[in-house]
């Protein structure tokens, strides 16, 4: 699904992320780990295509360079991102906003746009499953949202993409017990589906509900230390200044 | 981002309205002296009054020097280079539609503007003006049932000079500022509308002006009467074909709102800008004023301007009668070497008078779009309110946005708040769209559109799908 090989990323200058390498098979879940600062939502956000970053080593996605794909096509193609702190966007329509999205998706995969009222009875449906209604439909794109409801705007998003790999940056910040779990409902479903996970999070808790199959720890740009789920409780326990002596 | 990114491209964008049509016309030759304008007037079998009023206005005209406080960047306008009168040959006024030059039906289809039986716009009533003559109305018969009158400033001339001679000047007098002094004495044609006492207006208003001759000025002379109780609601379009020079359109609107009576009036003018370097374009310098006569009237401006080279216009509210509202809310979006000086005067007078300014300036490529408003408050007009919003919001970065906001108060017991922003295009709301599938040129227009939307909920809903496009087409190649 995804293959990095000694990406580089840097902006104006400056590395911010230097060799780093992973893989992601379809259907497997990896969490991104490590102190502030140390690169995690930079590596999303360069994914996804950001125009501040410059890029260098290779991307494969879905058998494809990501690096030669615009962002648009990135994210047709099935790459998507939650952010670390969605951006709002006054006076637009939400509703309108997630028809766009939806119908945009839905030509690049020549399907029929769906008209109004068959799109209200799906996004509804959707909707349930992230726990936000039609009271958020007539309000501007995450305009005075909660923190919690900007997160869950962003999964309902997701659900519309219907995408293949997903990088969820710090989706459990803001988000309360139950939300977690059904989060949890969503990417346990999908993965089984053949879809894959990047989350990214500080906390045992999110991992408690989806246990990821592969643990990365990032440090000043580098992954400084892979392992399984025992690699959680560590951080847990003893947070990250050992990663001083590794790295 | 790459350094040339679709931005650029975007102001690259055609103007669309930009065609010739070719019809058999009268233009009048170039230059202007008295013989004009009386030639003007007899063409039109205008009554003594008016042709008076004229001549007044262009003696007056004739002791002035064009104003130049607006900073704009303008070529000097040659008045005698100008024709003053240009019409489709054959009968100046048209009892019906089978007498209009089927070529001329074409264009206003084309422009989207149909104006056949079978095919016009339902719920809106149209008056066609073709450079100086307005060549059809629609469902006048219908407005007539309610007593409403709708037709050109030139038949109303004829049928209703009383009616006329009562209004004219009585808002914007001849002596206001240079171009009305101007138009005063050289006008062509317009609407004219009038809203007997208690009726609502049963449909949507709206007045469709086309430049179509080469070196011919437009002097729009549009007139709006609401009696007591009554309610109108009307849209103006404007287009003109793509050519080297510039044109001129110097237009004179007069609203008056007695007692409880409401006007809405909105403008989507899309004269044509000029080219990319550029050159040509309309210059569009407008005197719009309404006057609240009455107790609890109240006048909406609402304005998408998108088009001419160059723009001057401040649709003002004079609030005489107490209680009454005068608002102004406006988009006013330029690229390329546009520049747009726009904004909006209300001039409290009566007691508890209230107004309400919102602006939304779009600047993209090197263009130069001002807000420049001003509010007065009278010592009489106890309990005043004003409220003003400028936003601006900045596509590129070497446009410009200006805020000049003039504020006059002589009553203590009043009220008055202005609030400006300028930002740049916010490249985190791009990418998160883009994120989302959509590309550059998709997310600009959506973003955009919703940072004017304060301002589209004020439009007809019938026009609502028409200004979207337009933004979109507008801001089509102009990220930057
Ligand atoms: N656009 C940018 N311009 C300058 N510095 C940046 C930019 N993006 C990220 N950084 C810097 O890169 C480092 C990593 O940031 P980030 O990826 O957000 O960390 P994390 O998500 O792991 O907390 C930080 O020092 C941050 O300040
Ligand atoms: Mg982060």
């Amino acid at each position: 699904m995804l293959s990095i090989k000694k990406l580089s990323v840097s902006v104006e200058d400056k590395e911010i992320i230097r060799d780093l390498s992973f893989n992601l098979a379809p259907g497997t879940v990896c969490a991104l780990m490590g102190p502030n600062g140390s690169g995690k939502s930079t590596l999303a956000n360069a994914l996804a295509g950001h125009p501040d970053y410059k890029l260098s080593g290779s991307v494969v996605f879905d058998r494809k360079n990501l690096l030669e794909m615009a962002i648009n096509e990135r994210a047709l193609e099935g790459l998507f991102l939650a952010f670390q702190s969605p951006v709002a966007i006054p006076g637009v329509n939400n509703l309108v906003f997630l028809q766009t999205l939806y119908n945009n998706l839905r030509k690049h995969r020549n399907q029929e746009p769906l008209d109004a009222t068959d799109f209200i009875q799906y996004v509804n449906q959707c909707a349930k499953q992230v726990g936000l209604d039609a009271s958020f439909w007539s309000r501007g794109v995450n305009d005075d949202f909660s923190g919690g409801e900007k997160k869950r705007n962003d999964l309902l998003q997701m659900l519309l993409m219907d995408p293949k790999l997903m990088v969820l940056d710090e989706i459990d910040s803001g988000l309360d017990v139950d939300a977690l779990k059904k989060v949890a409902t969503i990417v346990n479903q999908m993965r089984k589906e053949g879809k894959s996970f990047i989350l990214i999070t500080h906390y045992q808790r999110l991992l408690d509900y989806i246990r990821p199959d592969e643990i990365h720890v990032m440090s000043k740009g580098r992954i400084v230390s892979s392992g399984d789920y025992s690699l959680v409780s560590k951080i847990e326990k003893e947070g990250y200044g050992w990663l001083e002596t590794v790295s | 981002m790459p350094e040339k990114s679709v931005v650029d491209q975007h102001l690259e964008s055609e103007y669309q309205h930009g065609f010739v049509t070719h019809v058999a016309q009268d233009v009048l030759s170039k230059g202007l002296d008295e013989s004009v304008v009386r030639w003007i007037s007899k063409e039109k079998n205008e009554p003594e009054f008016l042709l008076k009023y004229r001549l007044n206005a262009f003696e007056y005209w004739k002791s002035l020097q064009p104003p130049n406080w607006a900073k704009l960047k303008i070529n000097e306008i040659d008045f005698q280079a100008i024709s003053y009168y240009a019409a489709p040959k054959g009968k100046p006024t048209y009892n019906s539609l089978s007498e209009v030059d089927p070529e001329l039906l074409r264009t206003y289809e084309r422009l989207g503007i149909p104006l056949h039986e079978q095919k016009k716009l339902a719920g809106v009533a149209v008056d066609a003006v073709f450079d100086s003559v307005s060549v059809a109305t629609t469902y006048k018969e219908t407005l007539k049932k309610h007593g409403v009158i709708f037709c050109s400033f030139s038949e109303a001339a004829v049928k209703y000079p009383e009616l006329v001679k009562k209004y004219l000047g009585r808002v914007v007098p001849y002596r206001d500022n240079f171009f009305a002094a101007l138009n005063s004495a050289v006008f062509s044609d317009g609407s004219f509308v009038y809203i007997p006492k208690g009726v609502r207006c049963p449909m949507e208003l709206s007045t469709y002006f086309r430049i179509n001759s080469m070196h011919t000025g437009q002097f729009e002379r549009t007139l709006i009467i609401a009696e007591p109780g009554s309610y109108v609601s009307y849209l103006e379009g404007c287009t003109a074909p793509m050519r080297d020079e510039n044109q001129l359109h110097a237009a004179v609107v007069e609203l008056v709102a007695h007692e409880h009576a409401t006007i809405k009036y909105a403008t989507v003018q899309n004269w044509y800008p000029g080219d990319k370097e550029g050159k040509g374009g309309i210059y569009n310098f407008v005197t719009k004023r309404g006057r609240c006569e009455g107790r609890s009237a109240k006048i909406t401006w609402t304005q998408v301007e998108t088009g001419s080279a160059i723009t001057w216009k401040y649709p003002s509210v004079i609030l005489k009668g107490d209680d009454s509202v005068g608002e102004f809310y406006s988009v006013a979006v330029t690229k390329n070497h546009q520049q747009a000086d726009t904004g909006s005067k209300m001039i409290h007078i009566g007691k508890n008078t209230r107004s309400m300014i919102v602006s939304k300036g779009i600047s993209a490529g090197v263009s130069s779009n001002s807000y420049r408003g001003q509010v007065v408050v009278r010592q009489t007009a106890k309990g005043a309110r004003n409220y003003t919003q400028c936003d601006s919001l900045l596509v590129g970065s070497n446009c410009h946005a200006n805020t000049y906001p003039y504020i006059d108060v002589k009553q203590r017991n009043s009220q008055v708040e202005h609030e400006a922003t300028t930002a740049k295009i916010d490249e985190q709301q791009l990418f998160y769209c883009m994120q989302r599938g959509l590309t550059e040129e998709e997310a600009l227009p959506l973003i955009v559109n919703g940072f004017c939307r304060e301002v589209f909920e004020k439009l007809p809903m019938e026009f609502a799908a028409e200004v979207k496009q337009l933004m979109e087409l507008t801001l089509e190649n102009s990220i930057g």
